[in-house]
């Protein structure tokens, strides 16, 4: 058997050369699926629960409705984004650094880019299971104005995933090792979660911080899902989707560059 | 006879260290070729080099008649790759690892299954297809990572340091794997630090250091030509003393390394008549080898 691999397959379409690095992913992920998916519902169906139902009990309605209700949307950007940010972090971090598994693919025909490519896809792909788990759940109780309406997020939560898989593909890059990923929750995560209108909405924040925080990536993927869950067209979404877009192809462009610098040169 | 690999002039530099310097290699098609050198010498970039992963600041590259960098993912089609470290994927199974690397190379699930068995047999992992990574020895590892550098049935196979940690069984396995593929025609390169290893399984070998090609021939070439045929080693209390009387008398050349001398010489026997008269010196008299040649080429300093 000698003929020219490239004959066959998924090589014939040039621009499905990350398939097999997603492929390689998803059959990891397929062996754990069950622990890994509680374990993706578990923290925000926490927060979302104990918040939406012990602190809501004690709230007037927020935004015009119950405190669960507007919590919803909020649990969803935020449990999409901790899904592709420890994807892109830990595990990505673990294929490349410690597994050596990105050098062992690169002495293949692929290329660091069809590498990065897949990793980008399969950390969106997880982060899509994780915010559908979630809509899932807002179903189950009945949280949402409109059935057809809260469809809309699953676009939302796929821009979403793409903005901050690209983004934690960039830290990565530059990453020394494990412990320098709490830089990046410390000085980014946990401020979007706090500042970006996940548990009240930004107008309640002075004007300076309000300002801050439409910076953050976070705060637009709310401002999305949010009105789709109460059953409303967000305002700005040509506004939102580009800015989160914006993120994502940013990270992921620093991240081919800056991950070449570490392994190819 | 056709050229694997070819190597011209080629240079890489990082920062002031210019790790490459003009380095020349021609790899012919069927034949097991050794990079020797020193830590540091820079054979892993000449590796990198050649496969298109990073690219030189001067001098050309063809591999299996593909302009490099710019053919590269062409080219390492029909290659395969031993790495220095261990990259097996260890959420897998032995029989996963080729399967899911198989698929790097765009082959079908279909194609990589009829390669299994062989594959398998080839590492002597045939009743070993399910298990765990965690669960193999150091030699079954190295093992299975050469039988996933055949996943693509390549012309060209790159190892580097294929048996660096192994114990001596484990590398006789490897050697045996190794010899098979080159008589299958098989095209290798070798870079290792094992001079027995180079000179058992090499036709031809490049001494590198600093950088550049130092000597290269047949083992057997290299230690007529650079070495004297016979080496007697010795040790003992009284080294110094006897090394600064009577070394020049018995022998052409001689080395002293921590607390042993090697005498180079065509004419041992006088040196060991005189050996003989002094019991509290040790000695061993053996026909010269490639480390010799290593050591005389690349010198005696430690490299770090």
């Amino acid at each position: 058997m000698s003929g020219a691999p490239f004959a066959v397959g998924v090589f014939n379409v040039p621009n499905l050369r990350w398939l097999p690095v997603w492929q390689r992913n998803f059959l990891v992920w397929k062996k754990l699926a069950i622990p890994s998916l509680l374990g993706n519902l578990a923290d925000p169906m926490l927060y979302m629960l104990g918040l939406g139902y012990g602190l809501g009990r004690l709230l007037p309605d927020v935004a015009g409705v119950p405190y669960l209700n507007f919590l919803a949307a909020g649990t969803i950007a935020y449990s999409v984004m901790n899904s592709a940010t420890f994807e892109t972090l830990y595990s990505a971090f673990s294929r490349m650094h410690v597994q050596k598994t990105w050098e062992a693919i690169l002495n293949t025909p692929l290329g660091l880019t069809d590498v990065l490519l897949g990793e980008w896809l399969w950390a969106t792909s997880k982060s899509l299971l994780s915010g559908l788990a979630i809509l899932v759940v807002i179903w189950g109780l009945g949280l949402q104005a409109d059935f057809l309406m809260s469809l809309g997020l699953v676009p939302v939560i796929v821009l979403t995933g793409l903005c901050f898989a690209g983004l934690g593909l960039a830290i990565n890059a530059i990453s020394p090792n494990y412990d320098f990923f709490l830089y990046y929750f410390t000085l980014a995560i946990t401020p979007m979660v706090l500042l970006g209108g996940v548990f009240y909405p930004t107008s309640e924040l002075p004007l300076w911080l309000k300002a801050a925080a439409d910076w953050l990536p976070l705060t637009h993927a709310v401002q999305l899902a949010r009105p789709l869950v109460l059953g409303q067209w967000p305002q700005d979404i040509l506004w939102h989707s580009c800015v989160l877009a914006a993120y994502g192809l940013a990270g992921f462009w620093a991240a081919c560059r800056l991950t070449r610098r570490r392994l190819l040169r | 006879m056709p050229v694997a690999l070819s190597l011209k002039d080629l240079h890489k530099r990082y920062g002031a260290a210019e790790v490459v310097a003009g380095l020349n290699l021609e790899l012919v098609a069927g034949t097991c070729h050794g990079l020797l050198g020193p830590n540091g010498a820079g054979k892993t970039t000449t590796l990198r080099l050649a496969l298109g992963l990073i690219e030189a600041d001067a001098g050309q590259i063809a591999l299996l008649g593909h302009a490099l960098p710019q053919e590269a993912s062409t080219a390492r089609a029909r290659v395969g790759v031993v790495p220095q470290a261990d990259s097996l994927d260890p959420d897998f199974t032995v029989r996963e690892n080729l399967m899911v690397f198989g698929r790097y190379f765009g082959l079908s699930r279909r194609a990589i299954e009829a390669r299994l068995p062989m594959l398998l047999e080839f590492a002597g992992l045939a009743g070993k297809a399910e298990a765990k990574i965690g669960a193999l020895s150091g030699g079954m590892k190295r093992r299975l990572t050469l039988a996933r550098a055949l996943v693509n049935d390549p012309d060209v196979i790159f190892l580097d340091e294929p048996t660096t940690g192994l114990d001596p069984q484990a590398r006789h396995l490897i050697w045996q794997g190794l010899r098979k593929l080159t008589g299958q025609g098989k095209t290798l390169l070798l870079t290792t630090h094992f001079m027995e290893e180079a000179e058992r399984l090499c036709d031809r070998i490049s001494i590198i250091d600093r950088g550049r090609v130092i000597a290269e021939g047949a083992p057997r070439e290299l230690i007529q030509h650079h070495v004297e045929p016979g080496v007697v080693e010795i040790y003992g209390e009284d080294i110094e003393a006897w090394c600064d009387r009577l070394a020049e008398r018995y022998c052409r050349r001689c080395e002293k390394v921590g607390e042993t001398l090697f005498c180079y010489t065509a004419e041992p026997q006088a040196l060991i008549a005189a050996l003989d008269g002094m019991p509290h010196l040790r000695y061993l008299h053996r026909p010269a080898n490639l480390e010799d040649v290593f050591l005389k080429l690349t010198g005696r300093d430690l490299r770090d």
